[in-house]
Formats: C-alpha cells, structure tokens, sequence
C-alpha cells in the first residue's frame, strides 16, 4: 500500500512537472494552424515588412512592419530607462545599504511588481500623459515615450532581483581579494563584482526585456495606438500586443483578419522565446 | 473526507442545475457599445414590467455581438452597423438567419475642445482631415496648429459607420482610409477625455457623450448647405447629416420571450427610453 502511494506520487508529479511542456507545444501547435493560414492571403514578406495596417478594408491590408517598429521602439525605450537604474539599484541594494534599508528596499520592489499592469496604465494615462504633453510641446502625450516610461517601471523588479540575487552570489574571496589588493568600494564593485556577476546581469536585462516586450494592457492605454512607423520616440505608435487586444473582438472568426492577428501572436512568441533563451544561455554560463 | 467531497459536489451541481434552469426565461444580450447604456435602460424596465424574466446585457463592440450571435453565445446582438456580407454566410453555415430590426437613430457627433476656434465643417472638410489630405487647423480656419485626429479602434460600429459614410462619403468602392497617425482610443469616453484636454484634437461619437468639456462641431453636406448641429429634432428631420441606423439582430424570426422582449423595445415605452438615452426614437 505505502510503495503503492509512493508510485503513485512520484508519477502524479512527473506528469506535473511535463505538463507546462506539454502546454508549450500545444500553444505553439494552435498558434501555428490558426495563424500560418494567413499565409494563404499575403506572402510572409509583405506580412512582415508591409507598411500599412488596415485589416478590416477590402481588400485587407495586412503589413505588420509599424507594428513591430512600434513594440521595438517602445521597449528600446524602456530598456534605456530601466536598465542603468535598475542595475545601480540592485547594486545599491547588494553592496552599500545598510541591513534595515536593504529590507525596506527589497520589499518596495517586490511590491511595485505586484502593481497590476492596468493601474499603472490609468495612473500613466492621467499624470504622465499631460506632462509629456506640455514638456515636449507635442500635439499629444499618447506617445511611445509615455509607455517606455511606465513599461520601464515594470521592467526594473524583475532586473533589480535577478541582478542583485547575481550580484549577490560572487564568492566572498573576490571582493575580500580586492580589497587587500588596495582598491576601493567603487573599485571592487567595478572591476571586480560587476565582471564576475555579468551573465546573471544580462539575464536580468533579457527577462526584464521580455516582460516589457509582451505587456499589453498599460501600452494600449497610453501609446496611441497609430499604426504608423515611428520617426522618433515622440510619436503614436501601435505594438503588436495592443493591436491583438484590441482587435481580436471584431475579427470575424475565420477571417483573413483573425488569421493575421494569430500570427502576429506567432511573431511575439518568437520574439519572447528568443529572448529567454538568450537570458537561459547566460544564466548558465555562470554556474 | 468522502462526505464533504459529496457535500461539495452536490454543492456544485445544483449551481449548474439552477443556472441551465434559470437559462429558459433569460435573455443575453451581447455588442456595440454605443448601445449598452440603451440596451440597460430597457432591460431595466423590462425586467420591472415583466418579473421573472432576466435580461443581461454586456457590450465589447457591434462585431463582437455579431459573432456571439453567430457562435451561439448570445441571444441578441446589438450592432450600430448593417451586418456583413462575410457575417452573414458565416451564420448560414451554422444554421442562423440573422434577422435585423431597427430599433433606433443615433446621431454622430463631431468634436473638439471648446478652446477651438473651429465650429463648423463640411463633410469635405471632416474627410480631408480624418484622412490626412488636411493636417493643420489653419486650412479650416482655424489657429496654425497640427491636427490631432482621434479614432475609435477597428471593433467599433462607429469606426465603421464614420468611415463608410463620412471619409468614403456613402461611396461603397472608395479607398480612402484613417489617416496612420490617426490615434486609436478604445472606447467614446477615452476620446471625449482627450479632446476635452487637447485643444488640437478632433474626434467623433455618438451624440449621448456630448457634455460642457467638448464642443459639437455643425455639419454641413457641403458649402452650399446650411451647417446643422447634432440635436435630436435634426437628426429626426434628417436635417443632419451625420446619423445612423442602430440595430438588434436575433436568430432567425425573434421568437418567444425574445420576441416580448423585441415587443417591447418598439413600443411607446421603449421608445420613450430611447430619448432619455439621448439617442432618436425611429418613430415620432
């Protein structure tokens, strides 16, 4: 009876373990049978590096180039935010704050990723919207550099913690050995932590990334939704997550439309997949 | 152990049970959202007048509703536009005829900020500026300043109706499109808050989400007409130029209690309700 049980764990929990595999593929299987057929409609190459969006005209025009100029720039964005703060932070955070501070710190984090991505979107749309607005002079705040910068605030949790958890983990003995070699802080932290710590810093960077690349809900609230490829990062722009949001209600099921919409799903988990690879590449190069 | 496992399954199914019964006397309603706050009022009403049934009305867009309708997942489909072509054999090869019933006038308003010195426009014009061949306020007298042209998304009955109807102007084989930079708001109040805080920006919905922090702009066919303003007695009298057609399509002929409920909807009384809800009775 108890050997029974004991099986019977164990393979209750091996098949736990292989079913988020399993649901990967299943995903990746539906996504590809719905969104391929577009391919019927227009050629990958005009689906990719079309300039014009317009997939409810007749006939459809189903280029999806702004749309991912558009993701693009408002993560490049995002990126430049959010990387240097959150890298200094988690610094901050592992090397130089006192115990009580560091607690305070950690927690403050943990809490603004547990911020629903709506709220930061309202909270964009009403105080950052205007300023950017009125600082710039532009004909509207609904632009890509609103949401870098709201998209910047959910990126640096998950940069802070995976950065400071690396930095963190450097044996003792290299900072200990830089000190007796007379470097300062600054420089042991420089030359020495920030080199041992860079393949977990990097996966930092690529998860960070990838949650900013596949937010959906903040950006459709404050970027404009304009389906033009952008000139600066001043200007509307559409991503492809907004656009998959806020169409799948109207597509008609079955239609070229829908079609198109799956397989801009297939072009973002692409994208993501790529880049928690790259992240998954890093973080073991460490060990 | 095995009696609260029973306890909770019971539990469950009676849930189940009571909700498929209570399914028999209620009606699901599902579409644009112009129409939610009039399909509300009269499932209010309704369900005063007539206790025991139960009407549940959401929104999500006229094309939304539609393909609820088609999949089976609402009883009525709320639609600020004619259905489609493409909609229609989608519902024939379920087995559906849709059936279309007028049931009331919206007028669609064009707007901006009260800070404009713009008040009136052509339809020439407002497809000029919605498509991009005009791009500064200047060009319709107004101050030097680049026009920020605000649309609502593709799921919208609005989108649609603006689009067939004021850029194509009524011209079933035209080409012309929302100028790209049109920025694309998700729903009516998203564009009346940026209107009423961008003085450059020109939008359009239905006539019920006009209030003190925007100015209507008066239509005109074309310069030789006279410029009318969205009002309930010139969309009646047809005087202005921008109005449409609201729709509740069904399954086949409405039947039953979707019938009553449809009755209803026409009557004296729900045609009261439709002035309240600022939108134009079909009938006077």
């Amino acid at each position: 009876m108890r050997k029974f049980k004991e099986f019977f764990i164990e393979k209750l929990i091996f098949i736990c373990g292989l079913a988020s595999i399993f649901f990967v593929v299943l995903i990746f299987l539906f996504l590809s049978k719905e969104g391929l057929t577009v391919f019927k409609y227009v050629s990958p190459a005009n689906f990719i590096l079309g300039k014009s969006w317009y997939p409810i005209s007749e006939p459809a025009q189903l280029g999806i180039l702004p749309l991912i100029c558009g993701s693009l720039i408002v993560t490049l964005g995002a990126a430049i935010i959010s990387i240097p703060i959150g890298i200094a932070c988690a610094i901050y955070i592992a090397e130089i704050a006192p115990a009580k501070i560091k607690e305070v710190l950690k927690a403050g984090i943990e809490l603004l990723a547990a911020i629903p991505s709506v709220v930061l979107g309202f909270i964009g749309m009403v105080t950052l919207v205007p300023w950017v607005k009125t600082i710039f002079h532009l004909p509207t705040g609904l632009t890509a550099l609103s949401g870098s910068i709201i998209l910047a605030f959910m990126a640096m949790p998950t940069i802070v913690s995976i950065a400071e958890d690396s930095l963190y983990s450097v044996p003792k003995s290299y900072k200990e050995g830089a000190f007796a070699l007379g470097a300062t802080h600054w420089q042991t932290i420089y030359r020495v932590l920030l080199p041992a710590a860079s393949s977990g810093i990097v996966a930092a960077v690529m998860l960070g990334i990838g949650r900013v690349i596949g937010e959906t809900m903040a950006v459709m609230m404050i970027t404009g939704n304009a389906a033009v490829i952008p000139q600066s990062i001043l200007v509307p722009v559409r991503t492809l997550t907004a656009t998959i949001a806020a169409e799948m209600g109207e597509a008609v099921v079955g239609s070229e439309h829908y079609f198109a919409l799956f397989a801009i799903g297939i072009v973002l988990f692409v994208i993501s997949f790529i880049i928690n690879v790259t992240a998954d590449l890093f973080l073991h190069k460490r060990h | 152990m095995f009696k609260k496992a029973i306890f909770v399954l019971i539990l469950f199914l009676s849930t189940v049970l009571a909700f498929a019964a209570k399914n028999d006397n209620s009606i699901q309603i599902k579409g644009s959202d112009t129409m939610v706050n009039l399909a509300q009022a009269w499932a209010e009403k309704y369900m005063e007048e007539n206790p025991g049934d139960f009407v549940a009305v959401t929104g999500g867009g006229s094309g939304t509703g539609l393909s609820s309708l088609i999949s089976g997942s609402c009883d009525i489909a709320m639609s600020s536009r004619n259905i489609k072509d493409k909609e229609i054999v989608l519902a024939q090869q379920k087995g559906i005829t849709p059936f279309e019933i007028k049931v009331a006038l919206d007028g669609l308003a064009v707007v901006t900020s009260p800070a404009n010195p713009v008040s009136k426009l052509t339809l020439d014009q407002l497809a000029g500026i919605f498509t991009g061949k005009i791009s500064n306020w200047k060009e319709v007298g107004g101050k030097d300043e680049k026009i920020v042209v605000l649309s609502r998304e593709v799921n919208s009955g609005t989108h649609v109706y603006f689009k067939e109807h004021v850029l194509r102007n009524n011209n079933a084989n035209g080409k012309e499109e929302f100028v790209p930079s049109a920025l694309m708001l998700s729903s009516s109040q998203a564009i009346a808050d940026e209107v009423a805080a961008n003085s450059a920006a020109i939008g359009y919905y239905g006539m019920g989400y006009i209030s003190s922090k925007q100015k209507a702009i008066a239509v005109a066919k074309d310069d030789k007409s006279e410029y009318v303003n969205p009002s309930l007695e010139n969309v009646l009298s047809d005087k202005y130029p921008i109005s449409r057609p609201l729709f509740l399509y069904t399954h086949n002929q409405p039947q039953g209690l979707i019938k009553k409920f449809v009755d209803y909807v026409l009557s004296k009384e729900g045609q009261e309700i439709v002035i309240k809800t600022d939108f134009v009775p079909i009938k006077k």
